[in-house]
């Protein structure tokens, strides 16, 4: 291996990486304030990647009908709970929230498709379609059953994985999609070419990091998540109330995985069943982080991106079992470590 | 007891007539989601084309999912063959898939064909009739091409799966008594993010051309990630490969790429005089007016051929017996054996007890990526 290639693969291996850590601090987050595991991360960087391609084709991505027919689930749901519980006054807010406000994306969408030129009205509009997926998700299959176990909560998760995956089949079809470059120059440096996008990826990635350690130390959403997630019963006695965490935490991993999505969709080809393999790898950097702690899983995932380039490099054909073989000596090693902790028992 | 007499010959009446009309039923496994999805759901539009009637004889599909899963596909055929008692079983989309099918077919004596290649020995092929083009029939036109072009040396790049190694195995079968020398063998994933590691190891062994071993768009990240590290020289291709989507995703940067496909992918430029026009011209024709301009591929086509090869078959298979006995599956099976110059929309089949794909070098053209469109080379 020469300087140029080591370089070579270092781009690489920083590119890829800055995407699993987004990825690994959205699972940690989910994980740390509600308990779940959240395997269906990756289906939104799927689902923004394809619908951002689908709309610089000119079409209607078929996400739009998931997130109107989600808000309008969600809308049924919650007027039977206010009905049940004669709190009358709270129809309006449900119907505005779940039922006109997806409608008035999916309008938006409707009337941005044909403009295929405007890239920054598309990335707009994949935001606001994908980033309610994640309260709407978190509605419906998470908040009803919020304190069953963390097993319980597992296999939800990868329920709604498949429920996902195989709407994306529906929406976007098996073949997949690549949407254009936000910027189609490369700079030289040294012996590298590096492209906009690459440049795209990681500074998007460190502003969002920056974003989001603003949030948890300097308003008071966030260090409500903060203290949801040190400890639950307590953040209740003050006055967080858990479904408001829980439905925070989702719509915070739904919007980094949005923004995942919309950054690597130029650089690679996405399919319907992409994202839970790259959600897969930023899960082995949050595991590295024991799953609970952000600066450790921002390093794992890192760590993740090297061994990734550098065993593509190597060895390609055993590149997947090196990096997911990764996960036993870390858990063995945090196994013997770490003090074994009962999962609390409430109520 | 009058009524209990009519009752009871009205009921053998029905049982009779039900017998009479000898429904030929033909079960199906395929896989339209999961991992085989994008190939999966044109193997199943073309049954949307088939007729009603197989052979002259009235046809029922009964058609399983199985999700490009060998295990459900095994429990697909298992209850297809025992419960549904097919004459013929169809299927499916992947290698494993199809070989788990193949493997039941045989040991419950009944008809198959296969819709995908199968990973099975002849002799384990009794009862299956391959449809698709063997991989080294394929791959050889594409070394043919690279032997008349001067190439010393070539990279391989292919998934990592049974498709990856096929591709791989049935290209060094033809280039190593060339003495081609394959200098750099990389693997990568449909769902990666990058092939970078992998092309910097094929660019720094320089070889003089690169064959990819992915199929569909899966194909198109190892090219771009070629052509944007400057790499000028021949990118080959497979047919699994050969599709619109390619083209798309591939945009200006996959211009040039040769592969080899099956006849029907550009039938229009085909000569008169060949046999495979007209069949292939019919079908595209209908199948294009269904499912939108530009959807012709390689897999509804396997399809179509297969749904041709029964219908040559059960004409001499109802001579010897009835549908639904075991006498008839027999009697299926040695008639498809013994087809003969039927013209499907891939190649001209010629089954034998020693062939059961039955195709020749008819079957395969060389085609090229020129204006974003896949072109016949001449």
């Amino acid at each position: 291996m020469t300087i140029d290639i080591a370089l070579w693969l270092a781009q690489d291996a920083v590119t890829n990486g800055a995407v699993y850590v987004l990825l690994a601090i959205a699972l940690v987050l989910v994980y740390t304030v509600t308990r779940v595991i959240f395997v269906p991360q990756g289906e939104f960087i799927s689902f923004a990647a394809l619908s951002l391609a689908t709309l610089q084709d000119g079409k209607l991505p078929g996400t739009v009908y998931l997130l109107v027919g989600g808000g309008i689930l969600v809308a049924i749901v919650d007027v039977i709970a206010a009905i049940r519980d004669k709190t009358m006054h709270r129809l309006p807010r449900i119907l505005i929230v779940n039922v006109a406000l997806p409608f008035l994306v999916a309008a938006l969408a409707w009337w941005t498709a044909p403009q295929t030129n405007s890239l920054l009205l598309q990335i707009l509009v994949t935001f606001a379609i994908i980033t309610p997926l994640g309260p709407i998700v978190y509605r419906l299959a998470f908040q009803p059953i919020a304190n069953a176990s963390i097993l319980v909560l597992l296999i939800i998760a990868v329920a709604v994985h498949y429920v996902l995956t195989g709407m994306g089949l529906v929406f976007f079809g098996g073949e997949g999609l690549r949407s254009r470059p936000f910027l189609d120059i490369t700079f030289p440096v040294g012996v590298l070419n590096v492209s906009a996008q690459s440049l795209w990826i990681v500074f998007t990635s460190l502003a969002l990091i920056a974003a989001l350690w603003f949030v948890f130390e300097r308003t008071l959403y966030g260090k409500a998540l903060r203290a949801t997630a040190i400890n639950r019963i307590g953040a209740r006695l003050v006055g967080i109330p858990a479904r408001f965490s829980g439905q925070l935490s989702f719509t915070l991993a739904a919007f980094i995985g949005a923004a995942s999505g919309i950054l690597i969709s130029p650089t690679t080809t996405i399919y319907y069943d992409t994202g839970f393999i790259i959600s897969l790898k930023g899960f082995v950097g949050a595991i590295i982080g024991g799953m609970t702690s952000y600066p450790l899983a921002a390093l794992g995932s890192i760590f993740v991106g090297f061994l990734e380039s550098y065993s593509s490099f190597w060895a390609s054909a055993f590149k997947e079992s090196i990096v997911f073989t990764l996960v036993i000596p870390v858990l063995l090693w945090r196994s013997l470590t770490s003090p074994h902790v009962e999962e609390d028992e409430e109520q | 007891m009058n009524r209990k007499l009519l009752l009871a010959l009205g009921l053998s009446m029905l049982l009779s007539g039900g017998a009479a009309a000898q429904e030929i039923n033909i079960g199906f496994t395929m896989g339209t989601t999961g991992p085989g999805a994008s190939l999966g759901i044109h193997y199943k539009n073309a049954f949307q084309l088939f007729p009603k009637t197989l052979g002259g004889q009235p046809v029922k599909y009964i058609m399983l999912e199985d999700a490009t899963d060998a295990t459900i596909a095994a429990k697909n055929a298992r209850k297809l063959i025992s419960e549904d008692k097919v004459d013929a079983i169809m299927g499916s989309v992947s290698v494993p898939s199809t070989t788990q099918v193949a493997l039941i077919a045989n040991e419950t004596k009944t008809p198959m064909i296969a819709l995908s290649p199968v990973a099975l020995p002849p002799d384990k092929l009794e009862w299956v009739f391959v449809v698709p083009q063997p991989v080294p029939l394929m791959m050889s036109a594409i070394v043919e091409h690279m032997k008349t072009h001067n190439v010393k040396t070539w990279g391989y790049i292919g998934f990592t799966d049974s498709w990856g190694d096929l591709v791989l195995k049935a290209t060094e079968k033809f280039t190593g008594p060339d003495g081609m020398k394959l200098v750099a063998s990389e693997r990568y994933a449909r769902a990666d993010t990058s092939v970078t590691g992998q092309v910097l190891k094929i660019i720094a062994a320089n070889p003089d051309a690169v064959v990819v071993g992915g199929s569909g768009t899966g194909g198109a990240l190892p090219h771009l990630a070629l052509v944007e590290r400057n790499y000028k020289k021949q990118i080959y291709h497979n047919f699994g490969t050969v599709n619109r989507e390619f083209i798309k995703v591939g945009g200006k940067a996959v211009e040039g790429a040769i592969a080899s496909t099956g006849p029907l992918i550009v039938f229009e430029e085909l000569p008169a005089s060949n046999p495979i026009k007209a069949v292939a011209t019919d079908f595209v024709t209908r199948y294009e007016a269904k499912f939108g301009a530009g959807s012709r591929n390689a897999f509804a086509g396997y399809s179509y051929d297969g749904f041709l090869l029964l219908n040559a078959a059960v004409p001499e298979a109802m001579k010897k017996a009835k549908p639904g006995t075991p006498e008839f599956r027999v009697a299926l099976r040695d008639a498809l054996e013994s087809v003969k110059n039927l013209v499907g929309t891939h190649g001209v089949y010629n089954m034998t007890a020693k062939d059961h794909t039955g195709l020749d070098a008819r079957a395969r053209v060389l085609v090229h990526v020129q204006d974003g469109a896949w072109r016949l080379m001449k």
